[in-house]
């Protein structure tokens, strides 16, 4: 396995939070026709969608209409779910995503994912870090706490825990955990991120943090990001889309830049959804 | 707040008050009369040179060194064998088959069965199949494999609790950061399943040291310091068997042998749970 490459001289850009001040859409995720059944069931259907490189794009719809379904449709996590099936396509770059023969170790480790509960697992803070990294190969002392550090200042965790880096992540508290959790991810210098209402089960002042967080990161990692609160994908989206309940199953009604969906969308419902008056 | 429940109050509930209480002491009781006749008998016999002497006179008299012995061999062999099996089908069975398969629901339902069957019948299969069959005879190399097919069910069934009982957060949380399946079994899984091994050890090594019926037909009864493997030697439970039932006169020596093994007992409890929280507490800094 090749050695990680440090992330540090990948500064943040500074980028306002503005809509167009972020790199132009560029295709980065190429979504085809994708379905996903669980047995019989039918989480969603037909969803065809562009993720662009470099920008937060935002998933927003009802509960149980298949977002965090098709999150996990991107790194492959629904391998570990018996008796789910998944049609359709997937480019991200130009690997093709459910093909039998792509590497899901690779293909995890170039797409971080963030879960709605902080997870981190039950080992101290630097050995929380420090796992992943050793398993992907990167055995060096020396490089291994410059990546520690670099990720969790990434995170702006570094100065509240660097004197108690050996105590339980346990120990933390819910948003220092989800922090936490980002760090871990991003110490793979993943190229995406795939964010499951990370603010979701937060404080509000944790969920304040961690969202600037994610503003901070735009630029260098795409990513999409699902979440229940309209306010928060209105203020960090560069791009949304909209997914609905029909027919029992998930369907994308509607995608587009953040500030055309919610300001002048094309779709009754996704006017309806996104004014409060439905959802 | 019970305690000041009278029976005019409420009938009822003084009835279910004196029934679960009762019931309680009724348990307690016995467990303490036990432990105490036998600390009562057993604790003038106890000294060094009962533990270490051979035993005299069918047992009348000297000690339980060679007997200590044979139950440690047993007991070894049995736990040589059954671990790496038990943790190996506890694996296969919470971690790649499928719940509802055919083939988990089937495995673990003959688990269940064989955790109920009588040792003696498992004395009778192992007599049958590894002293003649494989030809191993009387020895202690016999009755540890007995002994190993005894605790089996009740190992693998609690360890498998134990994998279950691991969030599924975890493995999804380490698959998505592109961990392998067996770096999150040994690394993660494992140490969080430690406790539900550690109670199925405790069980399956409580049942196989204090088993005297499946050893009787496959250990023997021999009560010499056995050379190796392949020689009989007797168990401690049969020992005292042997010297409550078979030899009189030989009351005083089987309290001192029953005390030995209640310690024992207690002595392997204490050391699992020791381990388990020592382990799981080195897991969590260093690795």
């Amino acid at each position: 396995m090749t050695p990680i490459e440090p992330i540090a001289e990948r500064r943040p850009q500074h980028l306002p939070n503005d809509e167009p001040a972020c790199c132009k859409p560029h295709p980065f995720v190429d979504v085809d026709r994708l379905s996903l059944h669980y047995g019989e069931k039918s989480a969603f259907q037909d969803v065809t969608l562009s993720i662009s490189k470099g920008r937060i794009t935002a998933l927003v719809g009802p509960s149980g209409c298949g977002k965090t379904s098709f999150l996990t449709c991107l790194n492959r996590l629904t391998d570990l779910i018996p008796a789910c099936l998944v049609s359709g396509r997937i480019t991200i770059d130009t690997l093709d995503v459910l093909a039998p023969q792509t590497d899901v170790i690779r293909l995890r480790r170039r797409i971080g994912m963030i879960f709605q509960k902080p997870n981190p697992f039950p080992l101290s803070i630097r050995r929380n870090l420090e796992f992943p990294l050793r398993e992907h190969g990167l055995r060096d002392r020396t490089q291994l706490s410059t990546a520690i550090e670099t990720a969790l200042r990434d995170v702006g965790l570094w100065d509240e825990v660097k004197d108690r880096l050996d105590s339980p992540a346990l120990a933390l508290s819910g948003g220092q955990q989800q922090r936490l959790c980002i760090a871990r991810a991003l110490a793979l210098s993943p190229e995406m991120l795939l964010m499951d209402e990370p603010c979701s089960a937060l404080d509000p002042i944790s969920s304040g943090i961690v969202e600037d967080l994610i503003v901070r990161l735009r630029g260098r990692y795409t990513i999409l990001i699902v979440t229940h609160n309209l306010a928060q994908a209105r203020r960090i989206a560069n791009d949304a889309a909209l997914f609905w309940v029909h027919n029992g199953a998930g369907r994308l009604i509607e995608a587009g830049p953040a500030k055309q969906i919610f300001e002048d969308p094309r779709d009754p419902l996704t006017a309806a959804y996104v004014s409060g008056m439905r959802g | 707040m019970v305690k000041t429940l009278s029976r005019s109050q409420n009938p009822r509930e003084w009835l279910a008050f004196v029934l679960v209480w009762g019931a309680a002491a009724v348990v307690t009781a016995t467990f303490c009369w036990l432990l105490g006749d036998i600390l009562w008998h057993g604790l003038s016999r106890l000294s060094w040179t009962f533990l270490t002497a051979p035993p005299e006179s069918a047992g009348r008299r000297g000690g339980i060194g060679p007997i200590l012995v044979s139950t440690f061999l047993i007991l070894g062999v049995c736990l040589a064998v059954s671990l790496p099996i038990g943790v190996g089908t506890a694996v296969l069975l919470a971690e790649f088959t499928l719940d509802q398969g055919l083939f988990g629901r089937m495995t673990r339902r003959s688990l269940d069965v064989l955790a109920g069957v009588p040792s003696i019948v498992f004395g009778l299969f192992g007599n049958a199949f590894f002293c003649k069959t494989l030809g191993l005879g009387f020895s202690i190399l016999s009755g540890g494999l007995t002994l190993a097919c005894m605790v089996l069910p009740i190992l693998i069934r609690s360890t498998e609790e134990g994998f279950r009982a691991v969030p599924a957060s975890y493995r999804l949380s380490a698959a998505a950061l592109g961990l392998s399946r067996t770096t999150t079994l040994l690394h993660l899984l494992l140490p969080a399943a430690v406790p539900g091994l550690i109670v199925g050890l405790v069980l399956g090594v409580g049942r196989a040291i204090a088993e005297t019926a499946a050893l009787i037909f496959t250990s023997g009864y021999v009560d010499r310091m056995p050379e190796s493997l392949l020689d009989s030697g007797r168990a401690l439970s049969i020992h005292i068997f042997d010297l409550s039932m078979n030899v009189s006169g030989g009351d005083a020596n089987a309290y001192g042998s029953a005390l030995v093994l209640v310690v024992l007992l207690l002595l392997i409890n204490g050391t699992a749970s020791w381990l388990a929280t020592v382990g799981l507490h080195r897991k969590i800094v260093t690795v």
